[in-house]
């Protein structure tokens, strides 16, 4: 049924509608919406689910990592520093094959203190065996939240997912999402039951010392996995799209591709903005096209030099910063795209920065001139040390 | 192991603690007295890495270990995880720790365990400092203590500040339960588990456990060693129910400090400083007239 709603409150109405037995978070803005719904939607009794308000992120990731061990769906979110609080329990999380749910609403990183959204928070955690999905709009971060509950409990994978949605643009944006009923996702996903739990009638142990002679092959375990989730994600998108109708649960989406001389590569939200400018630009005789990366873990490469193989001049949009480097999706990309294409990385949107169709039509002309690895966009210079207001 | 040999025990021997590890044996006492319907969530530290080196467990009962400083977080997501299955009634959730996992890292997560009001039994194996990373002073090192990062020198006489009072810490939350026990007493360890798993709601048993390598001391005088730290007032045993003093393990003859000094190496330095002997032994004296236990 199509709803107009606040994003938050779309994304806490799919984390409900898979019916989560443990809910665990902290209140950190923007992610606080979402769970002042769900916390609602459990006090009127129409989610039968324990909620635990507890005393920082680090305990909300643990005792969703407790209660998923228990053998019970289990539910979190965050944004920024609450991410990175979590972040050693997130990397324990994934080694133990907990299929938890996340929604990371991205935001910048401190210092500066900052609430606004980029992605260097879950950018900064992509190494943590997480699957992470980056929706572009709200509708996206519903299918994103119901499809990636079922990608992650696959027997066969058992991994943490993380959806990523841009934190105030979606969270605190009202749009229409067509949102799938109660039977329709029951259907879709199954009851969780997972192949090994915390049982008094078959008592194991789990988090056990793994040392030198064991460890390397746990990581090696994860790998594998992350490549069959790379089958997967297509499979349970073709299911969920007989479900609903809707083709968003993917790798990696393109739009005018096809016979684009310069393609622009980017993540969440801004994709939309991206792809107004693509139409206008196309009006004025620019061929440009659009690869967005829903799925950054696992990282599709073949869907990614696939969809880029005919095509020259790239940019790719980077919400993040790997200090002292490039941004993350740039250095990945660049990493496996052949050297004759002319590929270039583009710094945007940190702190909340907006990006506007000027500053894409600014990339598309940057793009086509010389290559840089690392481009920060829209910089006010009169901000800068004087030894750098030249560069 | 095999499930045989959980019949008698649900904590076995195989593992690696050292000789006369007084957690180990307390280990074995507390999941005894909690019986096998029962989940626990250890926090890093000696225990769990001397019982549970993949592919193997010391544990006859389901247990998960993740991190340093959370027992008591993951403790409530089990017993979360537990209420929605509706099987909270039949199934005990114990959380244990060493006394940096409890009072010094992990305190944040207790407090908010406790105040949440979960029904979970929190276990801290006293052994008075870091011994898993090579006996650094923590939170709960006693009074002039010798540790690797409170060492005796010219300038100090080990560590300068006496152990935090977490019992009375946990006790202020108001909870059904808080006390201590010893490893010198395994019958009142037994009692205050069972009493305490009787209860439904947040609990918290602090048991002292000398640790032969840390403190310097003979393996085979353990629970000597734990005994003397209660006779002579060190280790007061004490019970509190919804933050009110209830119970006291009299000591009716307390001996003097000294006896239980001299049983280990950490405390060598205060032998022949009676000044300093002294001051130890007001520590004593000050347990014994704040606690009643005479």
């Amino acid at each position: 049924m199509k709803k107009y709603l606040e994003g938050s409150w779309a994304m806490a109405e799919a984390a409900k509608l898979c019916r989560p037995g443990v809910i665990a978070a902290y209140p950190i803005t923007p992610q606080t919406h979402i769970v002042e719904h769900l916390a609602k939607f459990v006090a009127d009794g129409d989610l039968k689910s324990e909620t635990l308000n507890v005393e920082s992120e680090h305990s909300a990731a643990s005792v969703v990592l407790g209660s998923q061990a228990a053998g019970v769906r289990s539910f979190t979110c965050t944004s920024s520093q609450g991410l990175l609080l979590m972040g050693e329990v997130v990397f324990c999380i994934a080694g133990m094959r907990l299929p938890i749910m996340m929604i990371c609403a991205n935001r910048a990183i401190s210092a500066p203190i900052n609430i606004w959204n980029d992605q260097q928070d879950s950018i900064a955690l992509r190494d943590a065996g997480w699957i992470q999905l980056y929706a572009e709009n709200n509708q996206e971060a519903v299918d994103l939240i119901i499809a990636g509950h079922k990608i992650g409990e696959n027997s066969k994978v058992m991994l943490p997912v993380m959806v990523c949605v841009d934190g105030f643009i979606l969270t605190h944006g009202m749009e229409t999402v067509d949102m799938p009923t109660q039977e329709e996702v029951d259907k879709f996903l199954p009851k969780y039951n997972p192949p090994y739990k915390l049982d008094v009638d078959d008592p194991m142990s789990f988090g056990l010392l793994g040392d030198p002679t064991v460890y390397a092959e746990t990581r090696y375990a994860i790998q594998k996995t992350m490549e069959e989730v790379i089958d997967l994600i297509p499979k349970v998108g073709k299911e969920y799209q007989d479900l609903t109708s809707r083709d968003s649960v993917k790798l990696v989406e393109s739009y005018k591709l096809e016979d684009a001389d310069i393609a622009i590569v980017a993540m969440g939200s801004v994709c939309g903005t991206i792809k107004d400018v693509i139409d206008l630009e196309r009006e004025k005789g620019k061929k440009v096209g659009l690869l967005k990366v829903v799925a950054y873990r696992p990282f599709p490469k073949k869907a990614i030099t696939d969809a880029l193989e005919n095509i020259a001049i790239i940019a790719i949009i980077d919400k993040n910063i790997s200090l002292g480097s490039d941004g993350a999706l740039y250095s990945e990309i660049k990493a496996i795209l052949s050297s004759d294409k002319k590929t270039s990385g583009f710094v945007a949107g940190l702190g909340g920065r907006d990006i506007t169709v000027d500053t894409i039509v600014d990339i598309i002309q940057s793009a086509e001139g010389e290559v840089s690895s690392c481009n920060f966009v829209d910089l006010n210079k009169d901000l800068l040390w004087d030894e750098f207001k030249a560069s | 192991m095999t499930k045989k040999h959980f019949e008698e025990n649900l904590y076995v021997s195989g593992h690696t603690a050292c000789a006369g590890c007084g957690q180990s044996m307390a280990v074995r006492i507390v999941l005894n007295a909690a019986g096998k319907n029962t989940m626990v969530a250890n926090s890093t530290g000696c225990l769990e890495v001397f019982s549970t080196k993949a592919p193997e467990t010391a544990f006859g009962v389901p247990w998960i270990h993740s991190l340093f400083e959370n027992s008591a977080a993951v403790a409530s997501g089990v017993e979360a995880g537990l209420k929605h299955l509706n099987k909270l009634d039949e199934i005990r959730v114990i959380s244990q720790a060493g006394d940096g996992g409890t009072g010094d890292i992990g305190l944040q997560a207790i407090s908010g365990m406790l105040e949440r009001g979960q029904d979970v039994l929190f276990v801290c194996y006293d052994n008075e400092a870091y011994m898993n990373t090579g006996i650094q002073r923590s939170g709960s090192t006693p009074f002039y203590a010798n540790t690797t990062t409170s060492p005796v020198g010219k300038e100090s006489l080990g560590n300068p500040r006496p152990k935090k009072p977490m019992v009375e810490i946990c006790a202020a939350h108001h909870i059904p339960y808080s006390a201590t026990a010893s490893a010198g007493n395994p019958k009142d360890i037994e009692r205050k588990v069972k009493k305490a798993l009787s209860i439904r709601g947040p609990k918290y048993l602090q048991i002292h456990v000398p640790c032969p390598l840390g403190w310097k001391s003979d393996p085979a005088q353990t629970i000597e060693i734990a005994k003397l730290a209660v006779s002579t007032g060190l280790y007061p045993l004490i019970e509190y129910e919804y933050g009110k003093l209830i119970k006291v393990t009299k000591i009716a003859s307390p001996k003097p400090v000294e006896e239980y000094l001299k049983t280990q190496g950490r405390f060598k330095h205060l032998l022949k400083n009676n000044e300093a002997l002294q001051e130890v032994q007001e520590v004593a004296n000050k347990n014994i007239e704040y606690y009643g236990l005479k």
